[in-house]
């Protein structure tokens, strides 16, 4: 079985129709990326999948919890990275962290802060304000807070925006670690090249509806890859 | 579980808060100010005892509940800045527990201004206040009232650029009956009466404390949706 099913998802605002038709399936461990324009629809569909948007028609399963009926079980089984990093600026790393956890439910939680922490690369200023940390830092933390609770899947919003080369690298790095462990983890994302880096699969996301799918292996280059995007996407 | 979460989401607040004081400091000066200027306002009457009673529960009030509304614009709208109210929405617990953590905040800081503004108000227009317990009461279930109302509608408006204008005109006319029970109340219980005179009052007050406890637990859930 699946560890998230989408079948026949709608979702609109009003008389805004921002999803149509999406049908998605994503096993364990996989990782899959979703690329498409501004307005495609990438946000709403991570925030249905989190339990952020009610979708307006279709089936969305997530662990085996579906997102309308058992959502409290959804959100445990999942962790967030959004380019927001969902941190208290006035709270040092660690109280953070114990702050998460404790709305997590977590046991021995600060054995386990301790182990985030240590992950990120952050042990060193677990007692610094969290707005005293650069951009990158914060964004460190936030995968630590995160994978606090033991998620089986991490959604990924765009989590590259505002990060320079080093601390992008860290994240991949860390992505790639937590690969080793099979969480299973959806990105959305503008940066062709990043996010192929990391998937093994990919999906393009165009005016609500999923307009191509790849699997990582088959795809020979960057360059094709960003051709049928620039054609499916732009018409060009 | 519930009740465990708020107490943690208003913990978070409280000492995000109290290492800043950037709420509660705004809170403290702007309700002083609000009795020290109506005092000047007042200055040639403060002798008449008669006039001042008729008065200066109004102005007591109207001091707490524009400080109070300075606290509450900013409850929710504090969580929007890193996305914190996303954060929040994200945790596995009932949503409620995020308007009741939110209200037991609220009302800690709006209880420790009002201790402020309270010695001042009674030095200024000079009064001997033998009731009290009774005050205390009125205090307590109007601030609830007014909390329960605003933290609701502060959820409700903090996604709206206009927050802190659209967040006083709606929250006014439902507060109509607090603010009429609670003044009047006070005034009665600064001219000396007891308990048995204000039950109408504090009547009305646990009914509309009660009654938008409730509709805030059923709609909270809604309010708070993307």
């Amino acid at each position: 079985m699946a560890l998230i099913s989408i079948e026949e998802l709608y979702k609109s605002f009003g008389n805004f129709r921002v999803l149509q038709d999406i049908n998605l399936e994503v096993e364990k461990g996989d990782f899959v990326t979703i690329f498409g324009p501004n307005g495609a629809g990438k946000t709403t569909l991570i925030k249905i999948l989190a339990t952020l948007v009610s979708p307006t028609r279709g089936s969305v399963v997530v662990n085996g919890f579906d997102v309308r009926e058992k959502p409290i079980d959804v959100r445990r089984s999942i962790g967030v990275i959004s380019h927001d990093t969902y941190l208290y600026h006035e709270l040092t790393a660690v109280e953070n962290l114990r702050f998460y956890g404790q709305m997590y439910e977590i046991d021995h939680i600060e054995e386990r802060i301790r182990d985030v922490i240590s992950r990120v690369g952050l042990a060193h200023r677990g007692n610094h304000r969290v707005g005293t940390f650069s951009r990158g830092m914060k964004q460190r933390l936030s995968i630590a807070r995160a994978i606090l609770h033991n998620p089986v899947i991490l959604l990924l919003d765009e989590p590259y925006t505002g990060l320079d080369q080093h601390a992008s690298a860290i994240f991949d790095k860390i992505m790639q670690q937590l690969g080793t462990e099979h969480i299973t983890r959806i990105m959305i994302s503008h940066d062709i090249e990043r996010g192929l880096k990391l998937c093994n699969r990919a999906f393009i996301l165009n005016n609500g509806s999923f307009v191509n799918e790849a699997m990582r292996d088959k795809i020979s280059s960057i360059e094709e890859y960003r051709g049928v995007y620039e054609h499916l996407v732009t018409g060009e | 579980m519930i009740v465990n979460h708020a107490l943690h989401i208003a913990y978070k607040d409280l000492k995000t808060e109290f290492r800043t004081k950037q709420m509660l400091n705004s809170m403290i000066i702007f309700s002083l100010l609000v009795i020290i200027i109506f005092s000047f306002s007042f200055a040639d009457f403060l002798t008449d005892q008669d006039l001042i009673t008729m008065v200066a529960p109004g102005i007591l009030w109207i001091s707490f509940l524009f400080a109070g509304m300075l606290g509450l614009s900013r409850s929710f709208a504090g969580e929007k800045e890193e996305g914190c109210l996303d954060g929040l929405k994200l945790c596995p617990c009932e949503r409620t527990s995020l308007f009741q953590g939110k209200v037991v905040s609220s009302t800690v800081l709006m209880f420790i201004m009002e201790l402020f503004t309270i010695p001042l108000f009674i030095i200024l227009f000079d009064y001997t206040i033998t009731g009290i317990p009774l005050l205390v009461l009125v205090i307590l279930l109007g601030t609830l009232g007014f909390m329960f109302v605003g933290t609701l509608l502060s959820a409700l408006t903090v996604n709206t650029r206009t927050r802190e204008i659209l967040l006083p005109v709606l929250i006014f006319p439902v507060l109509i009956p607090v603010i009429i029970s609670s003044v009047t109340a006070t005034s009665k219980i600064l001219t000396g009466v007891g308990f048995a005179n204000i039950t109408e009052e504090i009547q009305i007050l646990v009914i509309y404390d009660i009654i938008f406890f409730i509709v805030a637990q059923l709609v909270f859930e809604y309010v708070i949706e993307d």
